[in-house]
C-alpha cells in the first residue's frame, strides 16, 4: 500500500523541480519549501504546496531543522526529500525526520553518519577488499611516525586534514626533507579552518581520473547502474559528467562496479548512493575515496544510459517497495555527456555572478535533456550556488554525443550573467579531451595553463 | 591625496575582513573575503597603501562595485 501521498522537498533549485516531477508522475502532493530569496522560483511555481521556511541565508532556513520538520509536519507531508547538499548527509536530520513520524527518502541514519566519518568508511573498504590508497589508517601522532609511513609508500604524498574538505588543510609533500614544516603548516591550517588539527597521510597518485558507481538499494538487495566519468573539474568542483567512462576497460569496470556493490550490500544500504574512486587508467587501477548517500547533482547521466528514474525509484523504495530491476535488467545504452552551466566567469577564474537572466533560450531536439530550474528574467540570488542547468546530451556513441553537445551548447543562449556555455564549447572540441585522454587537474594545468586566474582554479 | 576605495567584484555577503585600519598593504594583497554562490571571492587591494577606513561588517551583504575598504597613501 502506497503511504506516501504527500512529500516535503527540503531543498531548491534544478533539483527541487527535479523531484516535483517525480512526484507528479507518481500522483504524489509535493510540498515546497523556500526561502525569502526563493519565492519567484520555478520549484514554487510547479509545486502543488509551498512553505515559507526563513530568511535567505542557509541557515535560516534550508539548514533550519526544527522549522524545517515544523513545515513538514504542518502541511500534511508524510515523508521530506533532502536533494543534494544541505542537510542531505546529516544523519540526525534523518533521524529527526522519522522521530517526527516522517519518512525520510534516503539511506538509514546510521550509515549515513559511518560514511561520513572518513576513517570508518575507509575501514569498511578495506574490510570489503576495496582498494583504499595507501596511508594511515588512523590520524598521525608524531612526525616521526610520519616519516616512517612516507618511507614504507613513498613519495610524493599528500598530507590531509582529517576534519578537512575543500583542499584546505591539505599539501602535496614531494620528498621526506619537506615533509617537517609541511606537518606543521597542515596542522596549523586545519586548526584554524576546522577547530581540529589531526592529520592523515595518504600516497599522492597524480594524474588521475575521477569515476564514480551509481548504487540503488532497497535494505535487502543492492544493484549498480554504471559508472560516471567527472575527471573534468576546476577547484575540486565537477564541470563535466558523463558515461560510460572513455577510460575503464571492460575488465576494470567489472572489478570496479563489483566492488561498489560489495561495500554497499555490507551495509544493507538502501535508497541511491554514489562510491567515488580515483582511476589510475595507465595501471587500469583504482581506490576508494568515498561514499556520497544521496542523490547527486549528475544523476540524469545514469538516467539516460539505463532508462530508469532514480528520484522516483528512491521514493518508491523509501516507501517500503523493493527494487523492481534486478541487476541483469540493467541495461546501459549509447553513451550521455552532462555540461553543468553555471553563472561564474571562467575568463575570470570561474568567478560567481549573481544576477537577473535577460534573454534565455534553451537548447533542445533529438537527444537532450535539460534540467534546469531558469526562466527569462529570473533573479539568480547570491545566496547559494551558482548552477543555472544541467545540459545533457545522448548518443549512440561518444563521437554522436560530443558533436550533439556542441550543437546544444550553440542553441543555448542566456543574457545578463557570465556563464560557463563558451568554455564547454571550447572543452568540446579540445584534442585530449575528444581523445578521452584527461586528468582532475587538465582544466588548471591544460587549459589554464599561463591565465592570469590558473592560481584560482 | 584621496583615499582609493576598493571594490568588491562580485555581490555576496562579507564572510571575513583580512586588515585593521593602520596596516600596510601591497597590491593585490586580499582585503576582505565576500561569500558568494557558496564560494569565497577574495577583494583585492588595486595598489599598495595603508588601510584608513573598513565600510563593512562581517554578514553585510555587499553589491557589486561597493566599496569594502579605503586606502590612503
Amino acid at each position: 500500500m502506497q503511504r506516501i501521498k504527500s512529500l516535503f522537498i527540503a531543498n531548491r533549485g534544478e533539483i527541487a523541480v527535479r523531484i516535483i516531477r517525480a512526484c507528479r508522475e507518481l500522483g504524489i502532493v509535493s510540498v515546497q519549501a523556500y526561502s525569502e530569496a526563493d519565492q519567484d522560483s520555478l520549484a514554487v511555481k510547479l509545486a502543488d504546496k509551498s512553505v515559507c521556511v526563513g530568511a535567505a541565508p542557509s541557515k535560516e532556513s534550508y539548514l533550519n531543522q526544527k522549522v524545517l520538520i515544523e513545515a513538514a509536519m504542518s502541511s500534511g507531508a508524510d515523508a521530506i526529500h533532502p536533494g543534494y547538499g544541505f542537510l542531505s548527509e546529516n544523519a540526525e536530520f534523518a533521524e529527526e525526520c522519522e522521530k517526527a513520524g516522517l519518512i525520510y527518502v534516503g539511506p538509514q541514519a546510521s550509515v549515513i553518519r559511518m560514511m561520513g566519518d572518513k576513517a570508518a568508511a575507509r575501514k569498511l573498504a578495506h574490510e570489503a577488499g576495496v582498494p583504499i590508497t595507501m596511508g594511515s589508517p588512523d590520524p598521525i601522532t608524531s612526525a616521526e611516525e610520519a616519516i616512517e609511513i612516507g618511507r614504507r609508500i613513498g613519495y610524493p604524498l599528500l598530507v590531509k586534514a582529517a576534519a578537512g574538505g575543500g583542499g584546505r588543510g591539505m599539501r602535496v609533500v614531494n620528498q621526506e626533507s619537506e615533509l617537517r614544516e609541511s606537518l606543521e603548516r597542515a596542522a596549523a591550517e586545519a586548526s584554524a579552518a576546522f577547530g581540529d588539527g589531526s592529520l592523515y597521510i595518504e600516497k599522492y597518485l597524480s594524474p588521475v581520473r575521477h569515476v564514480e558507481v551509481q548504487v540503488m538499494g532497497d535494505g535487502k538487495n543492492v544493484i549498480h547502474l554504471g559508472e560516471r566519468d567527472c575527471t573534468i573539474q576546476r577547484r575540486h568542483q565537477k564541470l563535466v559528467e558523463e558515461g560510460p567512462s572513455p577510460a575503464l576497460t571492460p575488465a576494470l569496470r567489472e572489478r570496479l562496479t563489483a566492488s561498489a556493490v560489495a561495500m554497499a550490500q555490507r551495509v544493507g544500504y538502501r535508497s541511491a548512493g554514489t562510491l567515488e574512486y580515483i582511476v589510475d587508467a595507465a595501471k587500469q587501477e583504482f581506490y576508494f575515496i568515498e561514499m556520497n548517500t544521496r542523490i547527486q547533482v549528475e544523476h540524469p547521466v545514469t538516467e539516460m544510459l539505463t532508462g530508469l528514474d532514480l528520484v522516483k525509484m528512491q521514493i518508491r523504495i523509501a516507501d517500503g517497495e523493493l527494487l523492481s530491476v534486478t541487476q541483469s535488467d540493467v541495461r546501459t545504452c549509447g553513451h550521455v555527456i552532462e555540461c553543468r552551466i553555471n553563472a561564474e566567469d571562467p575568463e575570470k577564474g570561474f568567478m560567481p555572478r549573481p544576477g537577473v537572466l535577460g534573454e534565455y533560450v534553451t537548447p533542445s531536439g533529438p537527444g537532450v535533456r535539460l534540467d534546469s530550474h531558469a526562466y527569462p528574467g529570473y533573479k539568480l540570488p547570491p545566496h547559494y550556488d551558482s548552477l543555472i542547468a544541467k545540459l545533457l546530451v545522448w548518443g549512440a556513441d561518444r563521437d554522436e554525443a560530443l558533436s550533439r553537445m556542441q550543437r546544444a551548447l550553440g542553441e543555448f543562449k542566456i543574457a545578463g550573467v557570465p556563464t560557463t556555455i563558451e568554455f564547454h564549447k571550447r572543452l568540446m572540441g579540445e584534442k585530449d579531451f575528444v581523445s578521452g585522454d584527461v586528468h582532475t587537474r587538465y582544466v588548471k594545468e591544460q587549459m589554464w595553463a599561463g591565465h592570469p586566474t590558473q592560481h584560482m582554479l | 591625496m584621496a583615499d582609493t576605495d576598493v571594490v568588491s567584484e562580485v555581490t555576496g555577503s562579507v564572510w571575513k575582513i583580512l586588515v585593521a585600519v593602520g596596516d600596510s598593504v601591497e597590491a593585490d594583497t586580499p582585503v576582505v573575503l565576500i561569500e558568494s554562490m557558496k564560494m569565497e571571492i577574495p577583494v583585492l587591494a588595486p595598489d599598495a597603501g595603508v588601510v584608513t577606513k573598513i565600510l563593512v561588517a562581517v554578514g553585510d551583504p555587499v553589491s557589486e562595485g561597493q566599496a569594502v575598504v579605503a586606502l590612503g597613501t
